[in-house]
Parts: structure tokens; C-alpha cells; sequence
């Protein structure tokens, strides 16, 4: 099944002619030519000058579009001893099929290793197989000081600007909220991309216990147990910590309207935050989690689950239409029957992930362009552009212009194909798309200047793709995050000293302050109260008289001063 | 003179005091009824005539005085007073030492309190009053000025509450406003209920009438949210159960519902019977209580079960915020939830984010800000609307209602309202102090005035936040309103002078509450007559299981009324409240509207220009039943409904992968862990899996394994999967 020796195909050419295409950008569309060398494109526009002899695509007035990038996969991604069935290969080989020509996968560390090393190992596997451009993501699965140290490194010198955390596997990814408030602070000051998984994992976790006591264990437990609402909540949550640590924050897997809701009113309340619907949630839905087909039924588990609500895919496609959210992945996680099957007593064991990086730009087509709610820039924009933007890429990524990589796609709008297991280029038994018309595929792919999909033929590579490295600070969503942070200043109230009366209290903290000051103030010792060792020991209702003591005693104020000397609040004497 | 001579016979130390009047004194023009009232309240208006030159203030210290005998004179008639002991011992001593009087408040006894249990000593059996229709030679007397002579005090029920005297009141040429509707009718009153509501009501001779001249009559107003004992740091707030609720009924609260505070530890029995038994003793109106949870652990249920169904508690707090001391986490808020959802009771929550707040004080502290500034800018409002939408999302999992207290944003109130309009049954209750004021005063230059706004969740610095709370008010969208009265001193405040994490955390507006509601809602026309009654006193009565017994003006219902007039005007000021504070964070504020007369347990405790007339320890504990239906009828029928069911499948026969035995994240249920998965095929014996449990953590275990390998394939391979459909 791999493809080793198709390198002595005649098309490895360095030197292509696009010729005859109507360029659409995620800014415009106009018909030019397109010379491209060196997998850079090198000249735009009519009747260009190009050497003689090179290799010509004739385009025939079909779209030329930067090719897609697919910001989330999981490919060859360990689960409990085993991987996803797609490696970086299979993986990287479907999505150029589908006209995407550089992914972004995601590093998993376990829980207390190490980030770089993990990082280092995921580089291996993709440098060894991919055939395409590939970017990582890194997800932050714990957090400690040296982590932080690790993820600086990654952000400075490994060339990742995009990060994930966890609000869901309670007692395992999960992130409290201090702690995703110091990665958020630290990932803002740092210039780096926050991505969330956003599912409330604490109420996960009593929703699962209640679903299995109940004695539901199939697949449909799965999303009993993650109603859309819990991934609402984080997904607020997590917009709030963003707001309040002023830094971006993406949002991984949009799979729900509320969730969608709440991240498109956060952005119109001004907050900086990027939503990521992926393939399965524009395209289908979760009523089939209650297949009578346990197989069927278990491929659907991912996480967050799809909405058993089946106008939600209609109602992404229209928010990526009207840019509330901004990009698509597919989060494409592939696992075997059998490898689902772990979970055939109990829906939690069950492997989370579904397909659609092969199917991503086409689904998108299909349901947001044919029908009239997007255009063929938005197009251009969801499915690439606004990545490239995000990951610090752009205008070398996902745009066409001189000096930009050439990965390109000329786009059929008019192709129609029928999505099913038996064609798919993925290794997985399953699709979740199985039986979907979609009108609008890839006719000509070329990848770093090379063509690798031309008359239904995949030619690709594995180990060609390289590394693309991404710098902190991107424009798309750091401007905005940097100019509020100079005017966010908060300033003490200049005011004299209060040099009024102050009542004595009881050192024990009421309110659980976290500051050391509070805890290392020169208060007074209060007379150690004996009432309260009686009361806490005693527990004898006999006694209750005198259990009101801890809270009247303490007032050490004399009674006559009060009325007389403190009325400097009513009576507006300010104290100096 | 004995003919005018005045027998008073006073049952000490109680401070119910009887008197009995010799007849002959009504043959003088001055027609006294003494009886039925205590004493202090009956000679309130003698004061001026009496010829010992007591004063109003001195008078109960002088009672005090337990002189045996002494005379007072009328203006020309002595009058003989005697005094008689109730027992022959002298009072016992209180469990507890002596509570500091709270404050030289005029006319606060300095008698012990509560009463002993013995019966009241009645009078020495005075000589039989006149024919009960006493041909009074007295014209009928304007309604409140002096009231008809009432000779008998009712026989006092043998019950633990000191017995009331009650009065016998029609309420007339009122407009009786419920929140349903508006209706002019007179109200007649009896025995602390109101036994008829009507026109040409047929009322005995004797009753006082009250002429209220079209002013409103609607139901006491009802204030859900107290703190009148809750300690900081030790202290305990200035207004306690006594002062505070003698302000709540000066504003035309008849009825107040505190919260318990116990601290992490205490024991949540415990920490109710102190509060009840000191409201016993203090409180001047009716109460009840709400119980908050410091901390959860199984323990806590049984102490919830004998609340709900033994103590007559149907509402308990939980706290989002306060990160290491109340603060709980999702699962534990899911798991009080579902209990107290069993048990039929309102879940209450503080909605702040704790966590971040307490990062946020962290970082405003290392900012050098240390003023009370820094409450608001550690606390923004962002975290309230987050912690709203997070306990609702709960609330709605668990199918359980949900009560925001202290509603104080715009953002949270946003938040309920979308949520109620998905469905959710949630309540809110915006406070006094963010229905009136906001959040600017912390930038103040006075620390002590800006200290006193200090409260948690902070007012919102948006000048436009009580417009828009009034607005979600006077549209149901918010239901309730409180006051969260919780008043520390200024030097108590000064806790906090170094730090404003320290500053005790509440502001005033009991007293204010009803008047405010009026002024910004109803005298602006945002809101009606009808919706003013629903938010102030019936929402609360119907969420918290009191109705119809209180917020409502209807044939049976307790006689907690109060005659408001909506022209009155009046400037809030701290010098003329009846809390102890020496300030007040509305200060200076004008308000339209007022309470003119205001009854509770059918007494007239609070008349316009004569102050109030309150009996401390008076007010009851109202208890209230498990599931009120305001709340709880809608979640019990969707939990009939909303039954989940698995699907009826097959079992699934395919090829299991083999894994490791590191579950992906642990689940909660011991069915996942024995569910009988041996009837797979034995795979090839995992030795990794063996290796695994017996020697724990290996070094090497999160290292991914690459193990294609390990799958069992079936006989066949793919083929066989051939049911994916």
C-alpha cells in the first residue's frame, strides 16, 4: 500500500504552468496564469515569460485555490498501546486527495512526560512519513514549572505557536481553572495560540457514572453523558479566562449550535476568540448514535460528541459563512472497528475520533457554497486562509501570490462523488459520510510545486513534507490582543492612609485569600477564644448557649465611640 | 383619687406588660388603652404627662430599675402604678452571658430576654370591665391617633412565643394591590390574619380603623436575602437580628429570610439552632432562614435530611467563589444539586468564579493595589456572568431549579435571562445595593466611604447596571429582589485597610429595599403596582413554599400589610435609619414612596411620624415545606419525561483490540471495571498487561507503544467486519 518509487514519475517537475485558472484568494478572484518553481510560485498574471519545455496545466477556467489546510488531525496517534489506523502517510495521503495540502497535527504527551521529547517523537514519525507540509500542535496535558520552561522552548526555538489544553477527562488532561489561567497568562505574554477542548470534565464524569448506573453502556451513553450544554459551558468558561488573561483563545471542535452561539457572541462583545468547527459537525449529526448497529454507532464517538440536533450542521456552515467562525479542521482520529470495540461494555472505553480530512474542503463546498451561503473566498478563507493566518504562515501558506508556496488546487465545482469506505483513501473501515453526494472536488492538486493529484491519479510521497516552523506573535490574532494590553493598566486609587478605628477580628481567613500578604499581615492576635475550642469539641447541644460567643465577643470597639467618632463617611470627612 | 387610680401590674422581667385599668378611669377624659400592648409602647404616648418626668428614652431603663412601686401622675390624676414581680424569684439568668446591647438604641430594653417559659402572670382579675360595646362618651377618634379602648388582653395561648396581644385593625378606603390585581376593599384583621377582605365588611364595634385615604395596601414586603449574624474574621455585623429587622419593618419588610454561615467544619445543625435561637430572641418580625453549605461530605446529607423534613428549611446556599474556604467544585455542586433535588429543596448560589478570582487578587495585590479599588477590579463582572452560566448549565443537567443570589451585572443578568428563555428554571435576585447604586463609589477618594460598597459579587462600575436590572425586573426575567444587608461598621471594614481581600464583605438596604424598587421602577413607569408586590414580597413567598400564608392580601393569610403611599418622599440619610451603621451607601439619595403604616402579625409595629413601636423576640419562625411548586412543579414533570433509555441491540461479536489496562481517563463507575468482558476470545495473554499491575507504575508506561500487532484479528480479517452496515 505505500507508494515508494512513484518518484520517477514523470511529474517531478520543478518548473510548472498553471494556465488558464481563475485565481480565487480568500480577498479575490481574477483569472491569471501561475509559473511556479522550486515549489515556490514565482510569476502571476497573462502571457507570462516562463522557459520553454516545462510542464502545463491547462485549467479551463476552473478555480485555482491555495491548497487546503487541515489545522487539526490526530494522526498515528497512540490510544492505550495502539495508534489511530492512519499514520502520518495514510493520513497526509487522504488529505491531499481531498485538496489539502498541508496539515496540523496534534502532540499528545502523557500526562507528566515530557513535551519536547514527545514533540521530538511526533517530528520523527512525520518527517518520516508525511507527504505533505505539516505543522504540529502541542497539547499541554499538565502543568508545572517545567512545562512552562518546555512550552517556552517549543514557542522560541521548535517552531510551535499553538498549544491545547483540556476542560474534559477529569482526573487526567483535565486543566483546573487556576491552571488555565496561568497558561493563559503565560501563553498571552508569550505570543502563543491557546487552543481549548472545551467540555466541562467534572460534570462529564457524574453524567457518565449516572449513564452507566442506569445501565445505558452502548454508544448513545456517549453523548447522553456530553449534552451540548457542558461544552456551552466551557467553552464560555474558557472565553472568559481568555478575556480576562487578555490572550487569544481557539477553540477546538465546535460540534454544537450553543457552543457556536456563545463563541459568536463573545466576538461580538470584542473578545479575540477563533472557532473550529470540523468536517463531522458541518456535515452530520449525532442521531446516529442510536443506531441498532453497535459498530456503526460506536464510529461516530468523538469528543465533543456530534449534536443529536440535526440542523446544527446547516447552522455551522452559515456562521462560517458570516465569519463567526473562522476555521475547519477535520480532527480526523481514525480508529478500526476493533480498536472501537474496547468499548463494546461501556461507552466510555471507546476510542474517540472520527474521519474527514479527505472529505473536509468538498463537504464544505457542498454544503456552504453550492447552496448559496458562502462564497468561493469565504471558501478559501475557512478552509485555508485563516488557518495560515492564525499558525503565523500567511502569506506563505494559504494564499496565492508571488513568493507563496506553491500548493495549489484547481477546484472542480461540478465534480460530483459519492463518499464511501470502499474509495476512501483513509485506512478506517468506516466513514462517517458513507453514502454523501458531495459536488465539488480537487481535479488537479500540486503540492511544494510538485502535481500529485491529476486525473484521479494520487501521486504522493511519503517523507517529502516538511516542517513548518510557526512564530509567536501572529498579526491575525495578537494586534488586537496587544493594543488593549497598553491600555489595560490598572492603577491603586491615590488615597490618604485610613487612620480611623479598626475593629479587632480572628486571624482564620474567611475568604481563603491566596495572597501571602494576607496571610503574613502584622494583625494583632486576638485573644485565643476559648468559647470556640468549646464549641468545636463539645458539639453538645446543652451547651448552645454559649456558642454564639465566637461571633459576638470580638467586637472590641467601645460602644460609645461608635456613633460619635466614625461618622466620617456620612458626614464626608475624608481621612488623610 | 382612688377612683382614678391606675393599677398596673407588670409580669417582670417579660416585656410584654399588661395593664389592667380600673374603670372609674374611663369616666376621665382621658381615655387610655393600655392594655394589650406592652408596656413601653402604651406609655410612649403618656410620656409627656407623666409627672415623673421620665423621658420616652428612659422610661424602659427606669422599668428596669424593678423599683417595687412607684406612682405616676397624670396630668392632675395620680396614677398609681404597682408593680408585681411575675414570680416570686428573680429572673434567671440567660444560658448565655449578656449580649452587649448593640447599640444605645432608644428604646431598646436592656431586659433580659427571651422570657421564661412560665405563663405570663395575668393581672390581678381587675374589676370587670364595662359592657363589652363600651358606651364610650369618647367620639370616634381619628384612626391613629388614639385608638378605642380594648380592655381585655385575649387570653394568652400557652404557646413558646410570647404571646401577642393582637389588635383588632380595619384597614379601610385602601386599594388592596396583590400582584394579580388591584382592588379597593377594606381589610379587616384579627388575631394576626386577615379575616376579611371586602367592601361593608361587618366588623365588631370595638376594632381600630385605620382611614388609609386611597393609599396602596400591599402585602409586607418579604426580603429573601440577610446576613444579620454573619461573622467575618470574628466579627459579627452591627445589625443584628433586632436592629435589623426593626429596619426591615421601618421600610416595609414585614418578613426576612437570613442565611445561615457556618464555617467549614461546623456543623450545619449546630450553626441553624444558633441562628434561630437568637433570632427567637431578637427578631421583631416574622422570619425563616436559609442554610449555607461550607463544605460537603456525606455527613452533610443526614444534617440536610433533618433540616428539610424536620427543621422546616427549604433553601440552602452554595458558594462558586471563596476559593479554599466555601468554594465547591462542578462535581461537587453537581452532587448537592442532585440531593437537594431529591429532597425538594432550592439550591442558592453565590456565582463567582473563585478560581480566577483569587488569581485576580493575586495579580491586583502584585499591581500595589491594596485600596477597596481592587474588590471590583478582582472581581469583574465577566466571572459573575461565568459562574451564572456554569450553574445553570448544572442545574439544568440535573434538572434541578437554580437560585442566583446577588444578581449585580448586567452580564449575569443577561445570562439568566437567556437561560430562561431556553427553558431553565432559574431564578434571580438583584439586591438593594444594585438596584440603587453602582460600583463607581470604589474609586472614591474616602476609603471609609469607598470600603463601605465593598460586597461580593462587587456593584458594577456600569453607571447603566440598576436602569437595566429594573428593566429584567419589571419583565419577570428576574424575579426577586433582596437586599443582602449585611452591615459592618467602618472599623470593621478597616479589617481590610492594608488589603482589600480583608475588607468584610456587605452593604446596607433592608431598610431601603421596597422604597428604592418604587422610586426607580415603579415611579419611573417601568414597572406596575402589581409586578412591584410580585418582586418584593410574592416571588419570594411562592419560590421559598410561604405562599399564600404571606405575600398576598387574602382571607387567611398572616396580617403582615403595609399602607404605601406612593407620594411620600423622603432622603435616605444615616442619621435618620434605623440601622446601627454609621454610614449609608445611599446616602443623600432621594426616594418617592413609602410605607405609611406597616403591620405585622396584625400589630401596628410602625406608624408614619410616630416611629416604630416593635417588641424585640416577637418575630416567629416560619417554616417552610420541601418542594414549593413555584420551583419544583415543572422539574417534576420533566423528570417524568425526560426518562433516558439505552438502545436494545445486539450484542456487539466482532474483534475487540486488546489495550492496556490504563484506562484513557478514569471513570467514576465500578460497572466499568467488572463488566464481564471474559467472554471475549482470550487474546494472547497480554504479559505487558500483568507486568503492569502487579509492579505499578513502570517508568516506561505513558511511552506509547506502537503495537499494531496486538490486534485479534478474526479468522478472515476485514471481511468479516461486515457489520458496519
Amino acid at each position: 500500500l505505500v507508494w515508494i518509487g512513484e518518484s520517477d514519475i514523470p511529474n517531478k517537475c520543478d518548473r510548472l504552468l498553471v494556465k488558464g485558472g481563475r485565481i480565487v484568494n480568500d480577498d479575490q478572484s481574477f483569472y491569471a496564469d501561475i509559473y511556479m518553481e522550486d515549489g515556490v510560485i514565482k510569476q502571476i498574471g497573462d502571457n507570462l515569460i516562463v522557459p520553454g519545455g516545462i510542464k502545463t496545466v491547462e485549467a479551463n477556467g476552473k478555480m485555482v485555490i491555495p491548497g487546503g489546510i487541515d489545522i487539526h488531525t490526530h494522526f498515528q496517534m497512540p490510544y492505550r498501546g495502539t495508534t489511530t489506523v492512519d499514520d502520518f502517510s495514510q493520513g497526509s495521503k487522504a488529505a491531499l486527495a481531498g485538496g489539502t495540502t498541508m496539515i496540523v497535527d496534534h502532540v499528545i504527551p502523557e500526562p507528566g512526560n515530557s513535551l519536547i521529547e514527545a514533540f521530538e517523537q511526533w517530528r520523527s514519525w512525520a518527517d518520516e512519513k508525511t507527504c505533505c507540509d505539516y505543522s504540529l500542535h502541542v497539547d499541554i496535558t499538565h502543568w508545572n514549572d517545567s512545562v512552562k520552561q518546555e512550552v517556552d522552548t517549543l514557542l522560541k526555538e521548535k517552531g510551535v505557536n499553538s498549544f491545547q489544553v483540556y476542560m474534559a477527562y477529569k482526573d487526567f488532561y483535565q486543566m483546573s481553572n487556576s491552571e488555565l489561567y496561568e497558561i493563559f497568562t503565560f501563553l498571552g505574554e508569550m505570543g502563543g495560540i491557546v487552543q481549548v477542548h472545551a467540555e466541562n470534565g467534572e460534570i462529564i464524569a457524574e453524567e457518565q457514572a449516572r449513564m452507566l448506573e442506569m445501565g445505558i453502556t452502548g454508544p448513545e451513553g456517549h453523548v447522553l453523558s456530553r449534552p451540548e450544554e457542558l461544552e456551552a459551558e466551557a467553552v464560555f468558561r474558557a472565553i472568559t479566562i481568555a478575556s480576562q488573561t487578555n490572550c487569544p483563545l481557539y477553540v477546538t471542535r465546535v460540534m454544537s449550535k450553543s457552543a457556536a452561539d456563545i463563541i459568536s457572541q463573545a466576538r461580538k462583545k470584542g473578545n479575540v476568540v477563533f472557532g473550529e468547527p470540523i468536517t463531522a459537525s458541518l456535515g452530520t449529526d449525532g442521531t446516529h448514535y442510536w443506531s441498532k448497529n453497535w459498530a456503526k454507532a460506536a464510529s461516530f464517538v468523538t469528543s465533543p460528541p456530534l449534536s443529536p440536533d440535526p440542523t446544527t450542521p446547516d447552522y455551522l456552515n452559515t456562521l462560517l459563512a458570516s465569519g463567526d467562525l473562522n476555521v475547519t479542521g477535520s480532527a480526523h482520529c481514525t480508529f478500526s472497528v476493533a480498536q472501537k470495540a474496547i468499548g463494546k461494555d461501556d461507552f466510555t472505553q471507546i476510542p474517540e475520533g472520527v474521519n474527514g480530512v479527505e472529505e473536509r474542503m468538498s463537504l464544505i463546498w457542498d454544503k456552504a457554497v453550492t447552496t448559496g451561503k458562502m462564497d468561493e473566498n469565504m471558501f478559501v478563507a475557512v478552509t485555508s486562509t485563516n488557518a495560515a493566518k492564525i499558525l503565523n504562515l500567511y502569506p506563505r501558506k494559504g494564499r496565492v501570490s508571488v513568493g507563496s508556496d506553491a500548493d495549489l488546487v484547481i477546484w472542480d465545482s461540478d465534480a460530483v462523488r459519492t463518499i464511501t469506505a470502499k474509495t476512501h483513501n483513509s485506512a478506517a473501515e468506516f466513514n462517517v459520510f458513507e453514502g454523501m453526494e458531495l459536488r465539488g472536488a480537487p481535479s488537479v492538486v500540486i503540492c511544494q510545486g510538485k502535481l500529485v493529484l491529476e486525473d484521479g491519479n494520487l501521486h504522493a510521497i511519503p517523507g517529502v513534507g516538511r516542517f513548518i516552523p510557526c512564530t509567536p506573535f501572529p498579526d491575525f490574532a495578537y494586534k488586537r490582543i496587544k493594543a488593549r494590553k497598553q491600555l489595560a493598566v490598572l492603577r491603586a486609587v491615590p488615597r490618604g492612609m485610613y487612620d480611623g478605628p479598626v475593629s479587632d477580628f480572628s486571624p482564620m481567613s474567611r475568604g481563603g485569600t491566596p495572597s501571602a500578604s494576607a496571610r503574613t499581615s502584622p494583625t494583632k492576635q486576638p485573644v485565643r477564644n476559648l468559647h470556640h475550642s468549646a464549641f468545636s469539641l463539645a458539639g453538645n447541644p446543652a451547651q448552645r448557649g454559649e456558642l454564639q460567643q465566637p461571633f459576638d465577643l470580638p467586637i472590641c470597639l467601645p460602644i460609645p465611640y461608635r456613633r460619635s467618632q466614625i461618622n466620617n463617611s456620612s458626614t464626608g470627612i475624608v481621612y488623610v | 383619687m382612688t377612683e382614678n387610680s391606675l393599677t398596673l401590674s407588670l409580669s417582670l422581667p417579660i416585656t410584654p406588660l399588661f395593664l389592667s385599668l380600673s374603670p372609674s378611669l374611663f369616666s376621665s377624659p382621658l381615655s387610655l388603652s393600655l392594655s394589650s400592648l406592652p408596656l413601653y409602647h402604651s406609655l410612649a404616648p403618656l410620656s409627656l404627662s407623666l409627672s415623673h418626668s421620665l423621658s420616652l428614652v428612659s422610661l424602659p431603663l427606669y422599668l428596669s430599675l424593678l423599683s417595687p412601686c412607684f406612682s405616676l401622675s397624670l396630668v392632675s390624676l395620680p396614677l398609681y402604678l404597682s408593680l408585681l414581680p411575675a414570680s416570686p424569684t428573680p429572673p434567671p439568668p440567660l444560658p448565655a452571658s449578656p449580649i452587649p446591647p448593640p447599640l444605645p438604641h432608644p428604646p431598646s430594653p436592656s431586659l433580659p430576654h427571651p422570657p421564661p417559659p412560665s405563663p405570663l402572670s395575668l393581672p390581678p382579675p381587675p374589676p370587670p370591665p364595662p359592657p363589652s360595646p363600651s358606651p364610650s362618651p369618647l367620639p370616634p377618634l381619628p384612626a391613629s391617633s388614639i385608638p378605642p379602648p380594648h380592655l381585655h388582653p385575649p387570653s394568652p395561648s400557652p404557646s413558646p412565643v410570647p404571646p401577642l396581644p393582637s389588635e383588632r385593625l380595619l384597614i379601610k378606603g385602601g386599594r388592596v394591590v396583590n400582584d394579580d390585581l388591584s382592588q379597593y376593599a377594606d381589610v379587616y384583621v384579627e388575631d394576626g390574619l386577615i379575616k376579611q377582605v371586602g367592601d361593608n365588611l361587618e366588623v365588631p364595634d370595638d376594632v381600630r380603623v385605620l382611614e388609609v385615604n386611597g393609599c396602596l395596601v400591599i402585602p409586607g414586603g418579604i426580603d429573601v436575602n440577610t446576613c444579620l449574624m454573619k461573622p467575618h474574621l470574628g466579627c459579627s455585623p452591627v445589625d443584628d437580628f433586632y436592629l435589623g429587622s426593626r429596619a426591615a419593618l421601618a421600610g416595609g419588610t414585614t418578613m426576612i429570610i437570613d442565611h445561615v454561615t457556618p464555617q467549614p467544619g461546623d456543623s450545619l445543625l449546630e450553626a441553624f439552632e444558633l441562628w434561630q435561637e437568637s433570632a427567637d430572641r431578637k427578631c421583631c418580625c416574622d422570619y425563616s432562614l436559609h442554610v449555607d453549605l461550607p463544605h460537603w461530605h456525606p455527613g452533610v446529607k443526614d444534617e440536610l435530611e433533618v433540616l428539610v423534613q424536620e427543621k422546616g428549611i427549604n433553601s440552602f446556599q452554595v458558594y462558586m467563589s471563596y476559593k479554599d474556604s466555601f468554594q465547591m467544585t462542578d462535581s461537587q455542586l453537581y452532587e448537592v444539586f442532585s440531593f437537594l433535588k431529591e429532597l425538594g429543596a432550592v439550591v442558592m448560589l453565590h456565582a463567582e468564579n473563585g478560581d480566577l478570582i483569587a488569581q485576580e487578587q493575586r495579580k491586583v495585590l502584585s499591581l500595589g493595589i491594596t485600596g477597596p479599588e481592587g474588590h471590583p477590579l478582582s472581581h469583574p463582572e465577566e466571572l459573575e456572568a461565568e459562574a451564572v452560566f456554569r450553574a445553570i448549565t448544572i442545574g439544568n443537567r440535573v434538572n434541578c431549579p437554580v437560585y442566583i443570589t446577588k444578581v449585580m451585572s448586567k452580564t449575569a443578568a443577561d445570562t439568566i435571562t437567556q437561560a430562561r428563555r431556553r427553558g431553565s428554571v432559574v431564578f434571580g435576585e438583584p439586591i438593594t445595593a444594585s438596584l440603587a447604586t453602582d460600583g463607581s463609589h470604589y474609586w472614591s477618594k474616602n476609603w471609609a466611604k469607598a470600603a463601605a460598597y465593598v460586597t461580593s459579587p462587587p456593584l458594577s462600575p456600569d453607571p447603566t447596571t440598576p436602569e437595566h436590572l429594573h428593566d429584567l425586573l419589571a419583565c419577570g426575567d428576574l424575579q426577586v429582589v433582596g437586599s443582602a444587608h449585611c452591615a459592618y461598621s467602618t472599623s470593621q471594614k478597616a479589617i481590610g485597610k492594608d488589603d482589600f481581600t480583608l475588607i468584610p464583605e456587605g452593604t446596607n438596604g433592608i431598610e431601603e429595599r421596597m422604597g428604592f424598587v418604587w422610586d426607580k421602577a415603579v415611579a419611573t413607569g417601568k414597572m406596575d403596582a402589581n409586578q412591584f408586590v410580585a418582586v418584593t414580597s410574592t416571588n419570594t413567598a411562592k419560590i421559598f413554599n410561604l405562599y399564600p400564608r404571606k405575600g398576598r392580601i387574602a382571607v387567611g393569610s398572616d396580617a403582615d400589610i403595609v399602607i404605601w403611599d406612593p407620594d411620600r418622599t423622603k432622603t435616605i440619610t444615616s442619621k435618620l435609619q434605623q440601622s446601627a451603621l454609621e454610614y449609608n451607601i445611599f446616602e443623600g439619595m432621594v426616594c418617592r414612596g413609602g410605607p405609611v403604616v406597616v403591620v405585622t402579625q396584625g400589630r401596628v409595629v410602625y406608624e408614619e411620624g410616630e416611629g416604630l413601636r416593635v417588641q424585640q423576640g416577637s418575630g416567629r419562625f416560619i417554616p417552610r415545606q420541601a418542594f414549593p411548586d413555584y420551583a419544583y412543579q415543572r422539574i417534576t414533570t420533566r423528570s417524568k419525561v425526560k426518562g433516558k433509555q439505552g438502545v436494545s441491540r445486539g450484542m456487539y461479536d466482532g474483534p475487540v483490540y486488546d489495550v492496556l489496562a490504563t484506562p484513557k481517563y478514569i471513570t467514576p463507575s465500578p460497572s466499568a471495571k467488572t463488566s464481564p468482558t471474559s467472554q471475549q476470545p482470550p487474546p494472547i495473554r497480554n504479559l505487558h498487561q500483568s507486568n503492569f499491575s502487579l509492579s505499578g507504575a513502570q517508568f516506561d508506561d505513558n511511552i506509547p507503544r506502537r503495537s499494531g500487532q496486538r490486534i485479534v484479528a478474526p479468522p478472515g480479517g476485514r471481511s468479516n467486519i461486515t457489520n458496519l452496515g
